[in-house]
């Protein structure tokens, strides 16, 4: 274990800044499903046009650096942290029975957060890597056809069904992950943190479910 | 009841370890977990074999040094207990039992089912007091009026015996439920505000070189631990932590 103190390298600090990016991550998420709300509930032209507007807006921009930063940060952290506890136990129980005393995403939150990981540079090779550098067609409006490219890549089963199980991984990862973060950060309070596991868990479900049920409205619909 | 004991054997802290495997007959449901084991040693006493070696004292719930992890659970299925509270009515006669000592790098194994927890205690002395000048007139205790909510608190993180549950029972072997209840103890009080940041840092510090592991907020620890010390004593060592490393 880091034998420093403060804000870095000790075992709570790790925490902190797993908690903070992670945070920060989720409302990303709210700003990303919003975005592709737009596929189901607007015109290809709408999606094209929002996803325009988050590569040139210039605060958008400065936050999508925070980001790709949040990103690194939150997964390398949590792999030496995954390290770390790995090593504090290096004679394993014959017997552990993990579900008598935890949840199961609580005691999975790495394999989930690496399948994830996983995911994001699979999806940004699809789209964020073609939108930013690939040579995609302008729509009528002259705004790069993500919209096409998209559509195209859910149309095919297996690309769905990829996304559709790292949107349940993300999903148990946020279940647990959501509330977890408040507790790291010490934000807890008898009244307020049953409402934020509550809130927590339905955004899991709600969120992840919303993402993954795009891919399945484009595979299904005959009109998209 | 007629049971089968897998047991862990292990002669030293060099010595790899095995399972043993032993029967033992006609024990009482009424006994304790370490009574049964007692039984188990005078059989393999009268059988010329070696004891097997396991922690235990008051047998009362309270010095937290029984210490064994049965099927899987730090002090078997039972809940809010230790060992040596443990009954053998939760189990059921034919039922094959594994015992095993606590795992953790922090805590290596001495022989058979005993471990060393000394580094509990390297942690307390990193901080896990209040320093006392006793010159001159000292005031009575009740003269420092404090909070029932708060002196209640404490009293509740000051429960843990240090047995090691917590450590033995998270996936992560991390010892952040022990630390927090001794961080909180003395974070809720007036005596302990003095020293407050020093104290989290510094115990956590050491925590660290012991070798524990990091808190993923399971949650196994509070519901393993024999005197029900809750997690809400992590999120308080979280702030105090957060607090300490900001402004100091």
């Amino acid at each position: 274990m880091s034998s420093q103190r403060g804000l870095f390298g000790s075992s709570l600090a790790r925490k902190y800044w797993m908690a903070l990016t992670g945070l920060f991550l989720i409302t990303f998420l709210v700003v990303h499903l919003l975005g592709n709300l737009t596929i189901v509930f607007g015109t290809g032209e709408d999606f094209n046009a929002y996803a325009a507007f988050m590569t040139s807006f210039p605060p958008i921009k400065i936050v999508s650096y925070l980001l790709y930063a949040s990103i690194v940060l939150h997964a390398a952290d949590g792999i030496v942290l995954a390290r770390q506890n790995r090593a504090a136990r290096p004679v394993a129980y014959g017997t552990y029975n993990g579900a008598a005393n935890a949840g199961w995403a609580s005691r999975n939150m790495a394999l989930l957060g690496i399948f994830t990981l996983l995911f994001i540079l699979v999806h940004m090779k699809s789209f964020w890597f073609e939108m930013h550098f690939g040579t995609l067609g302008l729509d009528a409006k002259g705004n790069k056809d993500l919209f096409t490219l998209t559509t195209a890549a859910f149309e095919q089963v297996w690309y769905t069904a990829f996304y559709v199980v790292a949107m349940v991984a993300l999903g148990f990862h946020l279940w647990h992950g959501f509330q977890s973060a408040f507790q790291t950060l010490g934000w807890t309070h008898p009244t307020y943190t049953p409402i934020v596991q509550f809130v927590g868990r339905a955004f899991a479900v709600l969120v992840c479910g919303a993402f993954a049920l795009i891919p399945l409205y484009v595979l299904i619909s005959p009109n998209v | 009841m007629n049971l089968t004991l897998k047991v862990w054997r292990q002669k030293n802290a060099q010595d790899q370890g095995s399972f043993a495997t032993y029967a033992v007959r006609d024990i009482s449901p009424d006994m304790s977990f370490l009574e049964m084991m007692d039984v188990l040693n005078e059989q393999l006493i009268a059988q010329g074999v070696e004891s097997v070696v396991f922690d235990h004292d008051c047998r009362e719930g309270i010095c937290g040094m029984c210490s064994m992890f049965i099927n899987g659970e730090a002090h078997g299925p039972d809940r809010g207990v230790t060992t040596c509270q443990l009954h053998m009515r939760k189990f059921k006669d034919g039922d094959t039992i594994t015992v095993e000592p606590w795992r953790a790098k922090a805590f290596p194994v001495v022989r058979d089912l005993m471990v060393d927890r000394s580094a509990f205690d390297r942690i307390i002395q990193a901080g896990g007091y209040v320093s006392v000048n006793t010159m001159g007139n000292l005031p009575d205790a009740n003269a420092t009026p404090i909070e029932k909510h708060d002196a209640d608190a404490a009293f509740d993180a000051a429960t843990c015996i240090g047995c090691g549950a917590c450590v033995a029972t998270c996936k992560n072997a991390s010892a952040m439920l022990f630390v927090s209840a001794k961080v909180s103890q003395f974070a809720l009080l007036p005596q302990g505000q003095v020293e407050a940041a020093d104290r989290v840092r510094n115990m956590v510090h050491q925590m660290d070189l012991e070798g524990f592991g990091n808190c993923t907020n399971t949650g196994a620890c509070e519901v393993e631990c024999p005197k029900g010390i809750s997690i809400e004593n992590i999120a308080r060592m979280n702030r105090e932590y957060l607090k300490a490393s900001i402004t100091a």
